[in-house]
């Protein structure tokens, strides 16, 4: 079932970057929430905006939204200045707050409708499917909804728009695994349409499924940014090796970390592009059994954050642990 | 049953602490309250006559028995035909909000959920409830009766009217008890025990319009339908008229059947639901809700159809009393001849009753207002502006509606009092006529006021809500119907917008303060839209 059909695809305005930050400050009082913060988002792009609570994305949004005034620094959204054009960019965008209040004795449906003609209008037929993908009781009043249901609520009214760019502030954070697999489905429809996405997410699965590239955020600064291929390379990948015999002599190399040893089994991390080097010394020890894991999204992020990548022990371990 | 109430000792010791400044600021507000009244009247009436001729002027008139039963002539037995269905009212919204809060409240937040997985008795909460709120009355029956013996009244009288105060909060603990169970909504449940406390208070009203007055017309006997409203039953205790103890025996009684049903009840249905179904509702907006302006329409229109409800009522009633006005003599025609401007009653009457509903207009408006800040704090701001709604038309919807529901609500009064006015004094076209102006002359100081709280919503938001009513209250004191009354500076009087209305009808209007208020109040609505759009919004993290 194709919610968007292709008619919709054509798009008049043709800004080449869709969201545009750089050196962006935000202070609250003494605290600073954004601390010089660089995102670039090409229109078009489906863009993941990952970081743990407090890093500052719903700033950032809401600066983008021109809720909340920069201290500091450039901001551009869709070719204009997020601040003073705010309520024409509007018109052209659809955003899903994190948190979702709305008016407890209006229905869904008429929440929809609300939202929808405030923006300057939505598509009709697109809310009609979209209330059924999302299997949505729009006669039910908001205070009769459940968090999950609300937050269905925010993406119907907000994917019922045809606008150029929505910004999407954790939006699947009380949606089942049903029904977040209808918003990816919802989300690549839209990257077909040639639509600008910014997801802001914890959920490492659905960035690394969805977006063309990610921005990483950490107290207030762009930690990383580039596609997942290029992250990455900045991270190590976990080894785990059984040998004939005992793998002591690895502890030596520079790009050997994290190592855990039993005897003649051995787990570690090695740093990228070192791996050719481990491996030659490994298979002096006479390799039995090996595999190699990519790095996970979650260590990915974590690596980020200064935290120490645990490895992560077996399925089976966990169980009996 | 019994193991149904586990854990309710600890329950009550939670909601104590939950509840120990809001209860206490209730029974201690009420208490200071009576107090002050009661201060009033006792300096007010200070003869035998002076009684004598107000409780006559109340007991003979139809509308004034509506608010209140005469016992007789005493100081006490005025103040509490004055005051004794507002106290009840306010002690019976008291017991509705805490047991509310205790009980619905806490299972449509979740909070009841976390809780019952522990080990406590399915009754538990609703007993906790129960056990704090009736103690919250008693302890108000106690303050109330202090209040009125410190200044003077006899012992036993303020104490049993204390105790007839807070009996009606008693028997609206176990109303709220009930009505938490059968709907699933704070906001129902909440809704359906003020309908029960609407029907209780018309019933009592109705049964004393309906009642006759003794030989010296000054004591009124009800008729049955008072019978049927607890309100009706602690009037029917005529703390300083006789002194019957025995009506209180009938809340208790009530109580204990309203507890008995609310106890089967809870065990027929389900954590989180009620016994009533929630409502469903549109699937789509009607064309009126798609705007701002719509949205705040349909967000505050039931509370301007019930301020639209009593300003009729109480407009009818006031112009019913035009004509017994002309008898007053002494303080009270002092009173009005000040406030009014005029030494004709019937005008002055005109005058300060118009400017009365005009400062209850004037609450109106700092209500709808300080939505906004709701709007802000509570995060469905952050929805509307991230849509083409710009601020300005942000603050427009709200300052339309405010604005709106005041000239609608001052006019509704005006028009009802004129057409009874009209009724009792002839010439009805023209009782309407000069009141709808009066009434429209209230305007400018009014959304004056309005203004300043735009101002306070741009500037100070975190502020604005406590700082709105603080201003209100201050133009109010320092306004015609106090200050004069007060012997405050004239300065000060000039301070409150009040200060500069005309005095219509009683005396003419001139356009110069009517055009400087609306100047000022117009230029402080486009100062505050201007700080608005600079500003951060506070919005919930």
């Amino acid at each position: 079932m194709a919610v968007f059909p292709d008619s919709m695809a054509a798009h008049g305005r043709d800004a080449r970057t869709a969201i545009s930050a750089s050196g962006l400050v935000k202070n609250f009082g003494t605290t600073k929430a954004l601390d010089h913060l660089d995102l670039t988002v090409p229109a078009g792009e489906v863009h993941g905006f990952l970081g743990p609570n407090g890093a500052g994305k719903t700033t950032t949004i809401r600066i983008l939204l021109g809720l909340l005034r920069k201290s500091g620094g450039e901001v551009r959204l869709l070719g204009g200045d997020p601040w003073r054009d705010a309520a024409e960019l509007h018109r052209r965008l659809a955003y899903v707050p994190g948190e979702v209040n709305l008016w407890p004795n209006l229905t869904g449906g008429e929440v929809i409708d609300l939202l929808g003609a405030l923006r300057g209008g939505l598509v009709s037929a697109r809310r009609t499917q979209l209330l059924e993908r999302f299997e949505l009781d729009p006669t039910k009043k908001i205070r009769a909804y459940s968090k999950g249901n609300r937050q269905k609520v925010a993406l119907v009214a907000a994917f019922s728009s045809d606008v150029e760019l929505y910004l999407l502030d954790e939006p699947t954070s009380g949606l089942d695994p049903l029904m977040e697999t209808e918003f990816q489905d919802v989300v690549r429809q839209l990257h077909e349409q040639g639509r600008t996405v910014l997801l802001s997410s914890h959920i490492l699965s659905e960035v690394e499924a969805l977006c063309d590239r990610v921005t990483i955020i950490r107290a207030g600064r762009a930690a990383e940014s580039g596609t997942f291929d290029q992250l990455r390379h900045l991270t190590r990948t976990t080894v785990e090796v059984e040998t004939e015999r005992p793998v002591e002599a690895l502890t030596e190399l520079d790009a050997v970390h994290d190592v855990s040893l039993d005897l003649n089994h051995a787990r570690f991390s090695v740093d990228p592009g070192e791996l050719n080097q481990v491996l030659r010394r490994l298979v002096d020890l006479e390799v039995r059994s090996m595999t190699c894991s990519p790095p996970t999204l979650e260590e990915l992020f974590l690596s980020h954050y200064g935290d120490r990548v645990e490895a992560s022990p077996p399925a089976a371990e966990l169980v009996h642990a | 049953m019994m193991t149904g109430l586990t854990g309710t000792s600890r329950l009550v010791r939670l909601a104590l602490r939950r509840d120990r400044v809001s209860l206490s600021a209730w029974v201690l507000g009420l208490g200071l309250f009576v107090a002050a009244t009661t201060a009033m009247f006792v300096d007010l009436l200070a003869t035998y006559d002076d009684v004598v001729r107000e409780t006559w002027l109340v007991a003979t008139n139809a509308g004034m028995r509506m608010l209140g039963v005469t016992s007789g002539a005493s100081v006490g037995g005025y103040m509490l035909h004055r005051e004794y269905v507002t106290l009840a009212v306010l002690a019976a919204l008291m017991s509705t909000l805490a047991v509310v809060r205790h009980t619905r409240q806490n299972e449509e937040l979740g909070r009841a959920e976390v809780v019952g997985a522990t080990v406590v008795g399915r009754y538990a909460g609703l007993a906790a409830a129960v056990i704090v709120t009736v103690g919250a009355n008693i302890v108000l029956a106690l303050v109330l009766g202090l209040a009125m013996m410190v200044n003077g009244l006899p012992a036993s009288g303020s104490f049993l009217a204390g105790a007839s105060i807070a009996a009606v909060g008693v028997v609206f603990v176990g109303v709220a008890a009930i009505s938490c169970q059968l709907t699933s909504t704070t906001r129902g449940a909440t809704g359906l025990a003020s309908a029960v406390l609407g029907l209780a208070f018309l019933l009592s009203g109705i049964g004393n319009m309906l009642g006759t007055v003794d030989d010296r017309a000054l004591r009124v006997t009800s008729a049955w339908p008072v019978w049927l409203s607890p309100i009706g039953w602690g009037q029917q205790t005529r703390p300083f008229g006789g002194g019957h103890w025995w009506p209180l025996v009938l809340f208790g009684i009530l109580l204990a059947l309203l507890l008995v049903v609310a106890v089967a009840l809870v065990g027929r249905r389900d954590v989180g639901r009620g016994i009533w179904p929630e409502r469903r509702g549109h699937a789509h907006a009607s064309a009126t809700l798609l705007s701002q302006a719509g949205l705040v329409w349909r967000l505050q229109r039931g509370a301007l159809l019930g301020w639209t409800v009593a300003l009729l009522a109480f407009g009818l009633i006031f112009g019913t009393l035009s004509e017994q006005i002309q008898d007053v003599q002494g303080p009270a025609a002092e009173w009005y001849a000040g406030i009014g401007g005029t030494d004709q009653i019937a005008d002055a009457y005109r005058a300060s009753i118009i400017q009365m509903a005009g400062m209850f207009v004037a609450i109106y408006v700092v209500q709808i207002l300080l939505r906004m800040r709701v709007d802000e704090a509570g995060g469905t701001l952050e929805s509307v502006l991230a849509t083409g709604v710009t601020r300005p038309r942000w603050v427009l919807g709200d300052v339309l509606n405010a604005a709106a529901g005041a000239v609608v609500l001052i006019l509704v009064f005006a028009v009802s009092m004129g057409l009874t006015a009209g009724q009792v004094l002839g010439d009805t076209t023209t009782q309407v006529r000069e009141m709808a102006e009066a009434g429209l002359v209230q305007l400018p100081g009014i959304l004056l006021l309005g203004g300043v709280i735009v101002v306070l919503l741009a500037l100070l938001p975190r502020w604005a809500v406590p700082l709105s009513w603080a201003l209100l209250v201050t133009a109010l004191v320092l306004g015609p119907m106090f200050g004069p009354t007060l012997g405050l500076p004239h300065w000060a009087q000039d301070l409150s917008p009040f200060t500069h209305i005309p005095k219509a009808p009683a005396t003419d209007v001139t356009a110069a303060p009517l055009l400087i208020l609306a100047s000022i109040c117009v230029a402080l609505a486009v100062a505050g839209v201007v700080a608005i759009r600079r500003r951060n919004l506070i919005l919930p993290a």
